[in-house]
């Protein structure tokens, strides 16, 4: 009876995402602005930069593929119950096994090797989620907590690996010798040279087309399998699962293999796709965007791949804006990002309420039941 | 429930009333939750307030109460008109409310709670001690005699709300509300709650009852309002009408208010627990030396005042919680021993409706579909080539939805659109559809709406005329008299008394819930 009265879903996914984007761009204009330029101008050089030409386009996917994965493990957990901060670690490490055998491997041929770093991608980033998630289901200790203290532990390991071990003789930077030309990703002017289509070189490459692929699968997974609906179960009822015979701590193991195997696919893109080695910091933050694309996504494969996009053009454009615009340099784009990812992510709720009004307002006069 | 003459209230003439509501209308959104709603309560009288799930009871007393505000219509207390936007308002204009789940603080002595957002200055002592004396006055003059000096959690529930009601009466209540206050109470208790309410009556507090037990209401009120779908539809004196008027009332067509059954059918035992025993998480004994036996054919019914080891006797039965000791055989194996899990007990034939619908057996955010396969989802019948076979899962419920009359008959709708009746008849689907052998059903009609009552009720005793085995437990003393075969009463975790149902009555069965045990059995 008094129960909340819900946005209808066209609503809830289109409208209110647009509002809360609309409302970060007007604070980020009063900055763009307080800084002394034109906000109109400034926005209308980020979305030139982004998706105005081939290079921005190119540029602006290279970076959603990062922010699909991430977002694709965030999303995993979350359907579990679980909030895995640790997407940034597990990506870093599940790199880690996909460098290596890009390393290691790299006689073989590209169609041998491929499978085999995304199978190695996929198992380092699980092992390195399962810890904590066998910690949560065994001994209850938070996953929230763990998880981003393995993002530290994962970033002091990769600094002794790299500092110490792999890293390229005779030389200061800490990454290692490239990849042979086997282990390299095709990029897409590459793939698309091959149809006889000739556009811009830029770092997109096919992973762009595993990360979507990994977002059908993760739709199959979680809508129309089994074991899906078990995790649903159990993330949105546990004691309900109990009673279901779904053993809630089988389930966060699961879950939380599958949401690192999913992390570990950004070594794919950025590795093998990009740099053609192994280097320090190579997530660079991706494994938290992942977090804010996940929520602005509502936790679902096509809203994921949305906002990855829409987050990708942000950082393309973001960066076209510091290199165009002097008085915005590199750090108020980060600024920016972050009201989106505030408004969008962590406070997406704040206008439910008065937009759920609004409907109900509307609706209501027609409505005598 | 004795039925005392009603005392003759005490109303000066042409007084106004203590309370009264005058078109109050409130909307959620699209839901038309109180519709124009007018009707008023002398002082000196008990004014029940009865009504199904979602009739609008809760939302117009939160209205009065302060914890929202209506859109429409006046409230006026003693004549005069009040603008109450808060709990604190309402308390100041002299409206108090017991709720249903108290709010006290556990470890805090009774006169604490009390005296608590009343102190009475900085320092606790001197508010104490007038308390402490006018706490005295209201004991003697009510009869709600509490030790003023335990702590709350010391207290039984039936103290505890005594303590509420306490603590409405020193905050000056001359209007008092009381929502659904037996749910928790022994028939004892339920009764000592009601003579206070009498002698509140006699000193002139108005006091309604909001209840959906019209047992009580014809026992304790002078006047009754019925709502039905946000709008008041009769108000009349309790003693110009019956439980069955009430009844057509509330559900807006005739209803059973008792089954017919034929003579139980005894068959083979089907389950058996010796000795069972379950200790909590703090080691405190939950469940001692439970044992009892299960036959085909049969319906027995657990009886005793809520927390008295009732749930957790389910819970090991159906595998959710594991015992310390004991053994239950069923289908040639000892559960406990073999370690069988709630999945492999359903395969085996026991099927289990969970007592507390929303927390266990549904996941609301779901859709009817989906919590209609819940725990049957690895079933061959609902997949195909490793993936959800949705066509299938979409039948199933759509038929189970038509044979139980589960309204609106649409699949694909959130579990948390439909009624609490409703939600429970498509559980009660999925468990009887797996055909089992024995159902455990905890609180079958727990927030199910009197229609929908009727229904659960005859299902039960056809799944029983099938030859099924059911353990029935239930705080409502109505429906274990009105369905069980054999009545096995607990209290404090263990099994007191066991009762055929031609020997049962309901003082027999109180003084059991009570903790007084029944003597060499009648």
């Amino acid at each position: 009876m008094s129960a909340p009265v819900k946005l209808p879903r066209w609503a809830e996914l289109g409208v209110l995402p647009l509002i809360n984007l609309g409302v970060a761009l007007v604070l980020a204009g009063v900055i763009i602005k307080t800084l002394g330029e034109s906000p109109f101008a400034a926005f209308k050089l980020m979305a030139t930069g982004a998706l105005g030409t081939q290079e921005g386009i190119g540029y602006t996917l290279y970076y959603a593929t990062n922010f699909i994965f991430t977002g694709l493990a965030v999303a995993v957990a979350y359907h579990a119950g679980l909030f895995n901060i640790g997407a940034e670690g597990q990506a870093y490490i599940g790199g880690l096994g996909t460098g290596l055998v890009c390393l290691y491997l790299g006689v073989w041929p590209f169609w041998v090797i491929l499978p085999l770093a995304i199978l190695a991608g996929a198992i380092s980033g699980a092992a390195w989620a399962f810890i904590p998630a066998w910690l949560q289901a065994r001994r209850g200790s938070h996953i929230v907590i763990t998880t981003i203290m393995f993002n530290f532990i994962a970033a002091a390991l990769m600094t002794y690996l790299l500092v110490n071990v792999l890293i390229k003789p005779g030389q200061q930077s800490p990454e290692t010798r490239e990849f042979s030309a086997n282990a390299v990703m095709p990029a897409a002017h590459e793939l698309f040279a091959k149809i006889g289509v000739t556009i811009v070189a830029t770092p997109l490459n096919l992973t762009f087309g595993l990360s979507l692929m990994a977002a059908a699968g993760v739709w199959i997974f979680i809508w129309r399998t089994r074991w899906g609906f078990a995790l649903r179960v159990a993330g949105a009822n546990s004691t309900a699962a109990v009673y279901a015979g779904i053993s809630p701590p089988r389930v966060i193991v699961g879950a939380m293999l599958i949401s690192g195997a999913l992390a570990g696919g950004l070594g794919l893109n950025e590795l093998m796709g990009s740099q053609h080695r192994i280097l320090m910091d190579f997530p660079s933050g991706a494994g938290f965007v992942g977090i804010a694309v996940a929520l602005m996504g509502r936790n679902h494969p096509v809203g994921i791949v949305v906002a990855a996009v829409l987050f990708g053009a942000l950082y393309q454009g973001g960066s076209q804006l510091s290199f165009d615009m002097p008085k915005i340099n590199r750090d108020m784009v980060v600024v920016i990002q972050g009201l989106v990812i505030l408004l969008c992510g962590a406070m997406e709720n704040v206008l439910r309420a008065p937009l759920t009004l609004l409907f109900a307002r509307l609706h209501g006069g027609k409505d005598t039941e | 429930m004795s039925k005392e003459p009603a005392a003759p209230p005490f109303t000066p003439p042409d007084a106004p009333p203590a309370l009264e509501l005058r078109g109050i209308d409130k909307r959620f959104g699209l839901v038309h939750a109180n519709r124009a709603i007018t009707f008023s309560v002398a002082a000196g009288s008990i004014h029940g307030l009865i009504g199904e799930n979602g009739a609008g009871k809760s939302t117009l007393m939160n209205i009065v109460y302060g914890f929202h505000r209506a859109d429409a219509g006046e409230i006026r207390v003693h004549g005069r008109t009040v603008d109450i936007g808060s709990p604190q308002e309402a308390i100041a204009t002299g409206i108090g409310m017991v709720h249903q789940h108290f709010m006290l603080v556990e470890n805090f002595t009774v006169l604490e709670n009390v005296v608590l957002g009343v102190e009475g200055g900085a320092f606790l002592l001197g508010g104490l001690t007038a308390a402490r004396a006018e706490l005295g006055r209201l004991a003697r003059n009510y009869g709600l005699e509490v030790p003023l000096d335990t702590l709350v959690s010391e207290l039984s529930v039936g103290l505890q709300q005594r303590v509420e009601i306490l603590k409405a009466l020193y905050r000056g209540a001359e209007v008092l509300i009381l929502d659904e206050p037996t749910a928790v109470l022994t028939p004892h208790e339920a009764d000592q709650l009601f003579s206070m309410l009498r002698r509140l009556r006699a000193q002139g507090k108005a006091v309604i009852l909001v209840t959906h037990k019209l047992r009580e209401i014809m026992a304790v009120t002078d006047r009754v309002t019925v709502m039905k779908q946000g709008a008041v539809v009769a108000e009349v004196a309790t003693c110009e009408t019956t439980p069955r008027r009430l009844a057509e009332h509330m559900v807006g067509r005739a209803v059973l208010l008792h089954i017919e059954k034929r003579p139980a059918q005894l068959g083979a035992s089907l389950l058996t627990v010796k000795k069972l025993e379950v200790c909590d998480r703090l080691g405190v004994v939950r469940l001692k030396n439970v044992s009892f036996n299960l036959r085909a054919g049969e319906i027995v019914g657990i009886a005793g005042v809520a927390g008295n080891g009732q749930s957790e006797l389910l819970e090991v039965l159906a595998g959710t919680r594991a015992p310390s000791h004991g053994e239950i055989s069923f289908g040639g194996c000892d559960l406990v021993r073999e370690q069988i899990d709630p999945r492999a007990r359903r395969a085996l034939g026991l099927a289990h409706v969970p007592e507390d619908r929303l927390r266990m057996g549904v996941v609301v955010e779901f859709s009817a579909a989906d919590n209609a396969m819940l725990g049957y989802h690895d079933a061959a019948r609902f997949n195909r080539g490793g993936l959800r076979d949705e066509a299938a899962i979409r039948a199933a419920c759509a038929e189970k939805m038509t044979e139980y009359d589960v309204r609106p008959c649409q699949p694909e709708l959130r579990l948390a659109a439909f009624s609490g009746g409703n939600q429970q008849k498509l559980v009660l689907a999925r468990e009887i559809d797996a055909d089992p052998k024995v159902m455990l059903i905890g609180q079958p009609t727990r927030g199910v709406d009197i229609g929908a009552i009727e229904f659960i009720h005859k299902q039960l005793i056809a799944l029983r005329d099938a030859g099924k085995a059911l353990l029935l437990v239930s705080v409502e003393l109505d429906e274990i008299l009105a369905l069980a075969d054999r009545i096995l009463v607990m209290n404090a975790g263990e099994i007191i008394g066991e009762l055929a149902r031609a020997d049962a009555t309901e003082e027999k069965i109180g003084l059991m819930m009570a903790g007084v045990r029944a003597e060499a059995s009648s």
